[in-house]
């Protein structure tokens, strides 16, 4: 069994299933309760917002638990868009972003707000000009996810950062998503950031659970009002083991990035070489170091992305057509849309994507099974 | 570097006349409690000073504890080299690069016990400061007030080099003042109070009152955690948990509002000095700062020292908030002292206590309750513990979480 769909979600990683089971059976309290129990809760809460914190070099007082990256993205847009409705009603962000960030934007468009969604060039990129060019008096937040999770894009964080810096009040927020751990820490915790999204069953935590960064001073209008929890701005009761056990994934997750970073773009590297070589294959990831180390994404000529997926499977090789989300509703892919891909060719678009425990035999076995797959497809496709 | 032997300078007990033996008797104990877990060292103490010799043990970890230990002025961590000019060059001039930075200023200092060594301090100062001036150029020889001391004392066995003098914590051995109790609540200014007298050479247990369920094991945790924290000047200290909710609720239910408060401390102040003379304690001490809060005004401590003729000591009694304060950031307990457990000080606080009780009304109003009885019944219920460095109240499972996270 090959899995390289890590981008769509990553198989939970031992050690933090195990301290999900242990602080599921050891430290079951309420942390809000006064009791020792609630005590003893509350102290592994705090311990596991401590060790993110210093992972992610911020402060303590910078994370906020939630249910994951759609959380993560909808609470930064709605709470801007209500915290700062007064002070301005227009949003950018790229034509490329998550559904979580797209579908939240036309919602709060219905609601008057103005948005604008940059176009990209045929790589997936925006360009910072043509950012600096959308910002408005009224501009309230950029939104930019750091990597494209269909092509594999990393944006200009840093050069976004660089205009950002001459207008302090708007609010720039990374979905970091497919970032984080992936060797891009710097860029994406630049100090003109104010808000990152982060998902910890992307990094082999659980489900059902994410960061949020907010850098200090700024604010944002909760989403989740009731009991109080996370500084009275996400309100529910935390959940305590699948908080643990996604510190200790990301404290994993960041032991030797550097080693992990150059394993995932070796494994890449073989797998772009091999298959860029065939004249049925379009390569929409590059190996330029604008892209991330662990998305390859590709198109097979003439074969539904979907068939090619299922003809992979029947190899024990596990792959999606571009994004997990859109998969199953047959939609194209909206960042090659974006890319003005031919639709044709959009349609047959796969994505691969790795993790730090994948390997070259992996590399190897998928590029036999490649060659097979492609060569069976010349039959209806020449 | 690896440092073969610590010298140690002996604090004020120099001055200290006839005493003078029983003080370095005390500090080598208190030293070799301080060292216990160094099995290889050798403590020498000698009338001027003290050597200790490592044997291989690790010199980074006895100076951490020499740190703590009262009655040391400073002391010197050295290296010991053969008796021949180059060994004393070759090591100098590596404990010199160790420290020295470009623009930095030293000297030579020699002194000889060996007066058959072929080199004089003279000789040897010379000698060896011109040896070092040449190999580092980036360093400045200066005769007064230099950067960098480079002591090297010539004895018959062999020739000792030291660069650093580290501050000791000063005071006077632990114990050489005899025994007191203090009286530790929970905040900012006990355990500083518990600090300066141990800093002072009396040797304390801790007393303290706890009222569940009103008041929470946090509240007592804590507490216990403080005291750890005063543990490593000393090596192990008493706890003494006092019982306290009886009384309390008895003060608050026969005693006017306003001498609530006054009463409540004239009792654990009895209790106090009931479990002094039981354990041969000779003072009692506490964290009282004279008009910071209506227990401590002069008209109160009259009201409440009242119980007692036992000498109160009150080493914060003239210092404000923020000397207090600056003192327990030093010696670590701040952090835990601002914690928000509630302690039997502030339960049962009366919106309007009395700033100015009267004695006579105090003494009256007391009548109300069965003093003898009440001190009786709580003194049966003491539990004395002993608190060693590194014990941990309260987050017991840092550990746990550790290996979890």
């Amino acid at each position: 069994m090959i899995y390289f769909d890590n981008s769509a979600t990553t198989k939970i990683a031992p050690g933090a299933l195990q301290t999900y089971q242990a602080v599921s059976e050891q430290f079951f309290g309420n942390p809000s309760s006064l009791h020792v129990i609630g005590e003893k809760a509350f102290h592994i809460l705090e311990q596991s917002r401590q060790q993110i914190a210093d992972l992610l070099g911020v402060d303590h007082d910078e994370i906020f638990f939630t249910s994951g990256g759609t959380e993560g993205d909808n609470w930064v847009l709605k709470g801007t868009a209500i915290e700062k409705r007064t002070f301005g009603k227009h949003l950018i962000t790229t034509s490329v972003e998550h559904p979580a960030i797209i579908k939240s934007m036309q919602q709060l468009e219905k609601l008057g707000f103005d948005v604008t969604y940059l176009p990209v060039d045929q790589f997936g990129r925006i360009d910072p000009a043509e950012l600096k060019a959308a910002l408005r008096p009224d501009t309230i937040l950029v939104s930019i996810m750091a990597i494209n999770n269909e092509i594999g894009t990393c944006q200009p964080l840093e050069a976004i950062a660089d205009i950002l810096k001459d207008y302090p009040n708007i609010h720039f927020h990374v979905d970091a998503v497919q970032g984080i751990g992936k060797g891009i820490q710097e860029a994406i915790f630049n100090e003109r950031v104010d808000f990152v999204t982060l998902s910890g069953h992307k990094f082999h935590g659980p489900r059902g659970t994410g960061i949020l960064y907010k850098k200090r001073g700024r604010h944002l209008a909760p989403l989740l009002t009731g009991g109080g929890q996370e500084h009275d701005l996400r309100s529910g009761t935390e959940n305590v083991p699948a908080i643990a056990a996604m510190a200790k994934a990301l404290r994993l997750l960041l032991t030797d990035e550097t080693e992990k970073v150059h394993r995932q773009a070796a494994i890449r590297e073989r797998l772009f070489n091999h298959i860029s070589q065939s004249d049925k294959t379009v390569m929409f990831s590059q190996l330029t170091p604008d892209f991330a180390p662990h998305i390859l994404c590709f198109a097979i000529k003439g074969v539904r992305g979907e068939t090619t997926v299922h003809a992979f499977e029947e190899h024990e090789i596990y792959i999606s057509t571009t994004s997990a989300c859109s998969s199953k509703k047959g939609t194209e892919s909206s960042t090659l849309k974006a890319m003005h891909v031919n639709e044709k060719i959009a349609t047959s678009a796969i994505r691969v994507s790795l993790d730090e425990y994948n390997t070259l035999e992996e590399a190897d076995a998928f590029i036999k099974a490649f060659d097979q797959i492609n060569e069976r497809f010349k039959k209806i496709n020449s | 570097m690896q440092y073969t032997e610590i010298m140690v300078r002996y604090g004020e007990l120099s001055t200290k006349g006839k005493n003078r033996n029983d003080f370095i008797g005390r500090l080598n104990g208190n030293v070799t409690k301080a060292l216990h877990e160094y099995k290889q060292l050798r403590i020498h103490p000698k009338r001027d000073r003290m050597h200790i010799v490592l044997n291989g043990d690790d010199a980074e970890g006895v100076i951490e504890r020499l740190r703590h230990v009262f009655g040391i002025q400073n002391f010197s961590p050295s290296i010991q080299v053969d008796r021949d000019l180059d060994s004393v060059k070759e090591m100098a001039l590596a404990m010199m690069k160790e420290i020295g930075k470009p623009g930095m200023s030293f000297k030579v200092n020699t002194r000889r016990s060996d007066h058959n060594f072929f080199l004089d301090t003279n000789d040897m100062n010379r000698e060896l400061g011109g040896y070092l001036s040449d190999e580092l150029p980036e360093l400045e020889v200066q005769m007064k007030k230099p950067d960098i001391t480079l002591r090297v004392e010539i004895r018959q066995d062999a020739i000792y080099l030291t660069n650093q003098v580290i501050q000791g914590a000063g005071g006077l051995p632990v114990g050489s003042a005899g025994k007191g109790m203090l009286m530790l609540s929970g905040g900012i200014d006990s355990p500083v109070a518990g600090y300066l007298t141990l800093k002072r050479g009396v040797d304390i247990e801790m007393v303290h009152f706890f009222s569940p369920p009103y008041t929470s094991d946090n509240a007592l945790n804590k507490a216990k955690e403080l005291t750890a924290k005063l543990v490593p000047y000393v090596g192990g200290i008493k706890f003494i948990e006092v019982p306290f909710t009886e009384i309390q609720e008895e003060v608050k239910h026969s005693v006017p509002e306003g001498y609530l408060m006054t009463i409540q401390r004239r009792m654990m102040l009895r209790l106090t000095d009931q479990i002094r003379a039981k354990r041969q304690g000779l003072a009692i001490f506490n964290g009282e700062s004279v008009g910071q809060v209506a227990s401590q005004t002069l008209e109160s401590m009259m009201a409440i020292n009242d119980v007692t003729t036992t000498p109160i000591v009150r080493p914060v009694a003239t210092m404000d908030k923020n000397e207090i304060i600056e003192i327990a950031k030093d010696i670590d307990t701040y952090e835990l002292s601002i914690m928000p457990f509630e302690d039997c000080c502030t339960i049962f606080a009366p919106p309007a206590p009395k700033t100015r009780p009267n004695l006579d009304k105090t003494r009256f109003y007391e009548q109300r309750i069965d003093v003898d009885a009440l001190i009786e019944r709580s003194l049966a219920g003491i539990k004395v513990t002993e608190i060693k460095a590194g014990d941990q109240f309260l987050n017991q499972d840092e550990e746990i979480i550790a290996e979890l996270l």
